[in-house]
């Protein structure tokens, strides 16, 4: 057993983390902040470029050939950049929406009753998470006209509330398969958005657990840096040690696809991504209840993404189903548990 | 990065499997927990057993007795045995994962040669006499003295919350031996015989009831120099060599252990129709992703031990301070799952379990301790009150 990143996966974080800060730095970040998001095409096919999109088609289809575990860790870099767009949906599409492997598509998602639609205005496709149907075109047209603007809590995320007769599209899973869609796809396409949300909420929770530390390092008062305060310290300590946890749960989930691991992996990561940021921002101070400081668009996004693909109360309840009665638990093979 | 265990692994694992189908239906039952004797006799047998099957110290270096095993077999080892329902190691506890490590890493050819064997046959076991009533978390601040006379120490003082001390034959104790120096530099650390002239063991009862530990009064005990491990007054580092054993991989069972805890919760609750309790239904799958995750961040630590030679590293704080506060959640949970009738039988084994979970975030350092450690030394925090 080796539960390490190889030498070949790191190199392909640090790789992303170069690309992001190159195209995305945080002058960028602020200005899409002041736009009030949406997709910046340029920077969508730039992505599309360096693989993320295709990452997980074969190479024969034009992707790049890798696996979950590495489309995870590109999407832990974007969660710490705070990228915006319907990344994960996009990603997902490809191969199944035409010029999404490419970052030329933009494809959002409507994941079902009651779920706001993020990124819906830049869209050319919306993926109907439930169902596995794909809108374009008329469908497209006839979704958007029964979609009406929120005034959304993330100014990196625009949303759209749905109505009409698609606003319970999702409720019946699996049952009408669309275009392309294979008949296990609504139940994958459900397990790999949690996953790779996941992991853009575990990039976040580490970005602001070492936003804390550098602040608390850096800040004075009582005469002291104020990250010599107990109080402070235990604050950060317990920032890791949500982080960490729900790390190795995120990646075993990423090697073993298995559904029960995912849901451990979401609930985790969501709750380390808010908390996390909660703390960031209460370490800030005054500073942090700020426009200018970033922990607040790292919280608002971390809530965002807790509400979609899979919230806490199903993962619990996907985690509860999984127990008891007494059965083999920790197998010896690599699915594990 | 990889979860798939290596063939020499599964080999492993399966041999270890029919060895313990083979013995443990002959195993006679559990001793009670308050009867320290047939405790030590049980947890002594047992060792044994693991002895004669080439199982004894199975992570210690092979020159020190052991199998000089992988960290990756060592944990087989523990999900394993604990999976199966083999002995804990009880009363072995110290010997096998901290004072026999330490002796192995800092002891001399002929302290290994008089200390290790014994501990891996089941035939001597060990206690921790580090707290002293004024120093728990502050261990440095220790106040026992050993004064040399001759080719002895003559030790005197007191120590407290020395789990086993009752059935113990040797005690790793902590001195001091320059009352002059910085609390950090006067210290030794000394092997010392429980059967030594001087020596008064006092049980403490816990809130549990039972005897887990006692007071160890030292009135001129005479401890030879030569059972010194380390140089004299450098007794700080060697002990923060066994603090780190002791943080490693010390908890790898009992994480199975809960995991299969809460198996056993959940059918108890689908039985008696809690499990209709939404609220509490959704409490035990949180804990189920708490437990897998546990599980997975051992295998990650282990992993890393593995590339970087086997020491265990402070990554065990981390660990140690999520597990000992959600190994509590679990007999909150358990409480709630029972009702008021089963929750205070203590009869029943849950009930004690849950008392004795108190003790998970003082034991082997304070959940606040662990903070510490994990604030400055991981995350590099200046240090400070
Ligand atoms: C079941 C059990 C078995 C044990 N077995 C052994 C054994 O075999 N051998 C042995 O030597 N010891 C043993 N111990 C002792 C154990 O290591 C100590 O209890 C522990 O280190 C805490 O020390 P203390 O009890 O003196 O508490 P204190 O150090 O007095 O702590 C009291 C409270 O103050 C807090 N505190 C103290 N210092 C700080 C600080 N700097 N910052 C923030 N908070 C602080 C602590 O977190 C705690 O909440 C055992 C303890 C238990 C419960």
């Amino acid at each position: 057993m080796d539960f390490q990143l190889s030498d070949d996966q790191r190199a392909l974080r640090s790789g992303m983390r170069d690309l992001l800060g190159a195209v995305f730095d945080r002058d960028r970040m602020r200005a899409a902040v002041e736009r009030g998001g949406g997709v910046d095409r340029g920077l969508w096919r730039e992505l599309g470029a360096a693989g993320l999109f295709a990452l997980r088609l074969p190479e024969e289809a034009g992707g790049v050939g890798l696996g979950l575990p590495e489309a995870v860790l590109l999407f832990e870099e974007a969660g710490r950049a705070l990228l915006p767009g319907p990344l994960v949906a996009t990603h997902l599409a490809a191969g199944l929406v035409k010029g999404a492997a490419e970052g030329e598509a933009v494809v959002a998602v409507a994941e079902g009753a009651g779920r706001p639609v993020a990124d819906l205005g830049d869209a050319d496709a919306v993926l109907v998470a439930g169902g596995a149907e794909v809108l374009t075109g008329e469908a497209l047209e006839a979704f958007a006209a029964g979609a009406v603007p929120v005034r959304s809590m993330d100014p990196l995320t625009p949303l759209h509330r749905v109505e009409g007769r698609w606003a319970g599209a999702g409720a019946s899973e699996g049952r009408s398969a669309g275009a392309g869609a294979s008949e296990a796809y609504p139940g994958a396409l459900r397990r790999e958005g949690a996953l790779l949300t996941a992991a853009e909420q575990l990039g976040s929770a580490t970005r602001t657990t070492e936003m804390a530390v550098q602040h608390a390092g850096a800040r004075e008062q009582f005469g002291s840096l104020i990250g010599s305060f107990q109080a402070v310290k235990h604050l950060c300590a317990d920032m890791l040690a949500r982080t960490e946890p729900a790390r190795s749960a995120l990646y075993a989930a990423a090697l073993t696809g298995d559904p029960v691991e995912i849901a451990a992996a979401k609930l985790l990561a969501d709750e380390a991504a808010v908390r996390n940021a909660r703390d960031c921002l209460q370490i800030h101070g005054g500073m942090g209840f700020t426009w200018e400081a970033d922990v607040h668009l790292h919280l608002k996004r971390a809530w965002l993404r807790a509400a979609r693909w899979l919230t806490a109360a199903e993962a619990e309840e996907i985690l509860a189903a999984d127990l008891g009665p007494v059965r083999p638990l920790y197998s010896g093979s690599a699915a594990g548990g | 990065m990889d979860l798939a265990y290596t063939e020499a692994e599964e080999e492993f694992r399966g041999r270890l499997r029919e060895w313990l189908a083979a013995v443990l239906p002959g195993l006679p039952p559990k001793p009670s927990p308050d009867d320290w004797p047939a405790r030590r006799a049980y947890d002594t047998a047992w060792q044994r057993m693991l002895y004669d099957a080439g199982y004894a110290g199975l992570h210690w270096p092979a020159d020190a007795g052991g199998r000089g095993a992988t960290p990756t077999q060592h944990l087989i080892f523990l999900e394993e045995t604990e999976k199966a329902g083999a002995p804990y190691v009880g009363a072995n506890f110290v010997g096998l994962l901290h004072a026999g490590p330490t002796i192995a890493a800092e002891g001399t050819a002929e302290q290994r040669a008089r200390w290790l064997p014994p501990v891996l046959r089941g035939d001597e076991i060990w206690c921790q006499g580090f707290s002293e009533p004024d120093a728990g978390s502050d261990l440095a601040a220790l106040r026992t003295r050993a004064v040399r006379d001759g080719d002895d120490y003559v030790v005197s003082g007191q120590k407290i919350w020395t789990s086993h001390a009752e059935v113990a034959d040797w005690c790793e104790l902590l001195v001091r031996t320059d009352p002059g120096a910085p609390k950090h530099r006067g210290i030794s650390w000394l092997a010392m015989p429980m059967d030594a002239p001087g020596i008064t063991v006092r049980p403490l009862r816990t809130l549990a009831g039972s005897t887990e530990f006692a007071e160890v009064f030292l009135d001129e005990v005479r401890v030879p120099v030569r059972n010194r491990v380390g140089a004299e007054n450098d007794g700080w580092r060697v002990t923060m060599v066994t603090l780190s054993f002791e943080r490693g991989t010390a908890f790898v069972g009992e994480v199975v252990a809960c995991r299969r805890t809460l198996d056993a919760l959940a059918a108890e609750a689908r039985r008696n129709g809690r499990w209709d309790d939404a609220v509490l239904r959704r409490r035990l799958g949180r804990l189920n992703a708490e437990f897998r995750a546990l599980w997975r961040l051992t295998q990650w630590n282990v992993g890393e031990s593995e590339r970087t030679g086997g020491v265990p590293g402070i990554g065990g704080s981390v660990f140690k301070l999520r597990y000992s506060g959600v190994r509590q959640e679990l007999y909150e949970a358990a409480a709630e799952v029972l009702g008021a009738e089963g929750a205070f039988d203590l009869d029943r084994e849950w009930a004690l379990d849950r008392l004795s979970s108190l003790s998970y975030t003082i034991a082997a350092g304070t959940s606040q301790i662990q903070r510490n450690i994990v604030a400055e030394r991981i995350l590099g925090l200046p240090k400070g009150r």
